[in-house]
């Protein structure tokens, strides 16, 4: 593709990663990652567009995994920015080796006493007194790089603006040494469990993709993937099993991960068919509320009577 | 496309320009940079590939999945199948066979369809039934879309300039359709199938599939009345008849039952979020009073100095809440979503007591007590609370005399009464000197009403009086204001 845009300077104009849609697909599902069309397509997009990529959705959905993933495809080191409450600039950016700059200057002190005072700043203050933290490496590592900012949602708003100036100009401005400017566009992936609204500053300098639980084709193929020695009826069954379940209104619906465990318990059971005593016997493993577990039982156990299950809060009063 | 001409380009950017505009019609906060992102996304995907536009599209213009199906919305009446074949015009449509313009969407080019577009219109209805049966059997995805299209070309009876919207021709066509009884003649044949009688948890997973199939099939047939009505109208037109308020604009008091879904769905993250962040807030929110011990405790290490003052962790108390909802008519609705929403963030409270009324009161605290299910109680709360007096019709005054008589000693400084409702009160007396009395024992007395505040205070509405008496009275009509108010209540 040529139509890039001609006002960014030169790591934009980077050698795309991926040729195609298709190819992409393929390659992660190499490494045990099975994409959808729009997973990948994104993805696609996202490198193309030299844009991070925003990944929402319930947890135990494989967000986390695909920046994984597509690290692994591109055989690139995944550097990894675990958010939290309280997260600041001296744990996602850089900090300045206070120890270290206290013991230059002391030793400067004793040697030479005609050293002047502009030299000792500039000196302090150069590369080597810099720790980086986990943004400031992805900017300035020369290797291919994937930067998975996790759980994204978890920093309070004022934090987010932070990573503003790395998600849009891949550069960190460090007052002391100036603009630090990416030497290439890493790939960028930031998950959020949605337990707040992003602000709208984040969201617009991304790409969104919103990953929910898969379908029931898909999820018999991972089950299958990830779970040795499972029979493809059982997978079938399985997938079939959860998306019922999916469909009850609970507190929290099995995750992928939880139905891959479910998998793993039955074909560690021996067991080759799942009928309701089985089902309501492993359904533990899918879900973690007791209030959960007991409408699952309840629900396997009773007879199908009318076409749609009604709603609690119908309208009439 | 490599071989898409300037022309086509600006007739492309021209109807992506117009897309994104009724996109913030609809309420969808698009800025300007996100639609130049988009416009440079479709650049780098091959234009034919109608599902990869659409990703495109979604990926950098919606950053919020509960936009999504605002989005769809959109996207299928902008960038759906269009042409002469769809137009209502029978002279038009009668000898053109529709699958032949399929190339414009390979997504759908399947030989089943070939077989059955052009020679459906010689079936019977019966003949109709069965082979819709035996595809939803199947689950042959190409040859429900060809049932789906002749059935709306049969059962709909759409004619062109007809003013009527399509959930008038999706009700049509459904009627003919049976699906409940199809529904039924599937679960029966998976019965026989079977070799033994299937168990309740194999019939539950066979109808679920089936639902399921039969659910698509049903999009399968909105698609194609979509289609055609598109092709009737134009595109402006029929994407302003379909706009529709996002989750969280919903109006409570004209809410559809399909809405009603929709609310619901949108009403446990935004429950979960509201708990996590009143939760931080609280932890966050300020740093207690200075605690002295701790201060001296640590003023040791630097020789007596108290240079690092310690402050207690704060405790800010928590209100208690009763929530007075009028459960009547029209504004049930509302009054269920705000007890939902109140008894989800419970654990902000140090107690929540919550009172339904109609003409009479009841207290229906205990439905909520010792149970997870929030909903299974509101439902409770509807059968089972005592809230008819005399004819049931709201009367406030009444209900109110008897909540002060009841419960009134009860109230506290460390309460917040919410009450819920729009006043309508019946021409009866008001009583309001009873929300006077409640204030001045009451924290905070705040009525949230679920009308346009350019109804109150007409015709029976009476909540002028009341609210003279109350902190507050907010218009509360959706749950975007329902949130921010709760939001504020902590």
């Amino acid at each position: 593709m040529t139509s890039q845009d001609p006002t960014n300077p030169s790591p934009f104009d980077a050698e795309p990663r991926f040729d195609s849609v298709e190819e992409l697909r393929t390659a992660l599902r190499n490494v045990d990652y099975l994409s959808d069309e729009g997973i990948a397509g994104i993805v696609y997009l996202a490198d193309r567009l030299g844009k991070p990529i925003l990944v929402e959705g319930p947890a135990g959905t494989g967000k986390t995994q695909l920046a994984k993933s597509v690290a692994e495809v591109l055989g690139a080191r995944l550097i990894r920015l675990q958010c939290y409450e309280g997260l600041d600039e001296s744990k996602a950016l850089y900090e300045w080796n206070y120890k270290k700059q206290l013991l230059r200057i002391q030793a400067t002190k004793s040697d030479t006493e005609g050293q002047n005072w502009d030299e000792i700043e500039d000196d302090i203050f150069s590369d080597e007194f810099l720790l980086e933290r986990p943004l400031l490496e992805a900017i300035r590592a020369t290797d291919p790089v994937v930067l998975l900012i996790d759980e994204v949602d978890r920093v309070e708003v004022e934090t987010e603006a932070l990573l503003l100036e790395i998600l849009s100009d891949y550069q960190v401005s460090i007052p002391e040494l100036g603009t630090i400017t990416a030497r290439q566009i890493p790939m960028v992936f930031l998950t959020s469990n949605n337990t707040r609204e992003l602000s709208e500053a984040l969201k617009r300098r991304c790409l969104y993709l919103h990953v929910d639980y898969p379908d029931m084709e898909r999820e018999k193929e991972i089950v299958l993937t990830k779970v040795p020695g499972l029979t493809e009826s059982l997978a079938d069954q399985i997938a079939r099993v959860v998306r019922s379940i999916r469909q009850l209104e609970l507190k929290k619906a099995p995750s992928v991960s939880e139905t891959i465990d479910w998998a793993r318990t039955l074909v560690l059971l021996g067991v080759e068919q799942i009928d309701a005593e089985t089902a309501t016997g492993t359904v533990n493993i899918l879900l973690k509320y007791q209030s959960d577990i007991q409408k699952v039982v309840k629900e396997f156990a009773a007879e199908q009577k009318s076409f749609s299950r009604g709603g609690i809060l119908s309208p009439e009063a | 496309m490599a071989e898409a001409s300037d022309l086509a380009g600006e007739s492309l950017l021209e109807l992506l320009a117009g897309f994104i505009v009724e996109l913030r019609q609809a309420g969808l906060p698009v800025s300007l940079t996100e639609n130049l992102d988009a416009m440079e996304a479709v650049q780098y995907i091959p234009l034919g590939d109608r599902e990869a536009f659409k990703y495109a599209l979604a990926a950098t213009l919606v950053k919020n999945h509960s936009h999504w199906r605002a989005f769809e919305t959109v996207f299928e009446v902008y960038f759906s199948l269009r042409g002469a074949e769809w137009s209502l015009d029978p002279d038009a449509s009668d000898f053109v066979d529709p699958d032949e313009d399929q190339s414009q969407a390979p997504e759908g080019a399947g030989e089943g369809q070939q077989a059955q577009g052009g020679s459906g219109d010689s079936l019977t209805p019966e003949e109709l039934a069965e082979m819709l049966y035996k595809s939803l059997m199947r689950g042959d995805q190409s040859m429900m879309r060809a049932m789906a299209r002749q059935s709306v070309r049969r059962y709909a009876g759409m004619e062109p300039g007809r003013p009527v919207g399509g959930t008038y021709y999706l009700y049509r066509t459904m009627r003919n359709l049976n699906l409940e009884g199809m529904l039924e003649r599937l679960m029966e044949q998976a019965q026989e199938d079977s070799p033994e009688l299937l168990t309740p948890l194999e019939e539950r997973l066979e109808r679920d599939e089936y639902e399921n199939r039969i659910e698509s099939f049903k999009k399968e047939i909105e698609s194609e009345i979509r289609r055609r009505l598109v092709a009737d109208r134009g595109v402006e037109a029929m994407a302003k008849t379909l706009r529709k308020p996002l989750p969280e604009d919903i109006d409570f008091m004209h809410v559809s039952r399909e809405e009603m879904v929709q609310l619901r769905k949108a009403l446990q993250p935004l429950t979960r979020r509201l708990a996590i962040r009143l939760a931080r807030k609280r932890k966050h929110g300020r740093k207690g009073a200075l605690d002295f011990r701790n201060t001296v405790r640590h003023s040791l290490s630097y020789g007596g100095v108290p240079a690092e003052p310690k402050f207690k962790y704060p405790r800010p108390s928590k209100p208690e809440i009763f929530v007075i909802a009028d459960i009547s008519g029209s504004v049930a609705a509302f009054a269920r979503f705000t007890l939902h929403l109140v008894y989800a963030i419970s654990g902000q409270f140090s107690r929540v007591r919550s009172f339904v009324f109609i003409d009479g009161i009841d207290e229906v605290t205990r439905f909520f007590e010792g149970t997870d299910d929030i909903l299974d109680a509101i439902s409770r709360v509807n059968s089972e609370a005592d809230v008819i007096w005399v004819d049931g019709h709201s009367d406030y005054g009444h209900a109110f005399e008897v909540f002060w008589e009841r419960y009134g000693q009860d109230i506290s400084s460390k309460t917040t009464v919410i009450i819920l409702g729009d006043a309508r009160n019946n021409y009866h007396a008001s009583q309001n000197w009873v929300i006077k009395e409640i204030r001045n024992k009451a924290r905070h007395v705040w009525w949230l009403n679920p009308e346009p505040k350019a109804y109150w205070d007409t015709g029976d509405s009476i909540v002028g009086e009341y609210a003279t008496y109350c902190d507050g009275a907010f218009e509360c009509r959706n749950l975007r204001q329902l949130e921010r108010f709760v939001d504020n209540l902590v």
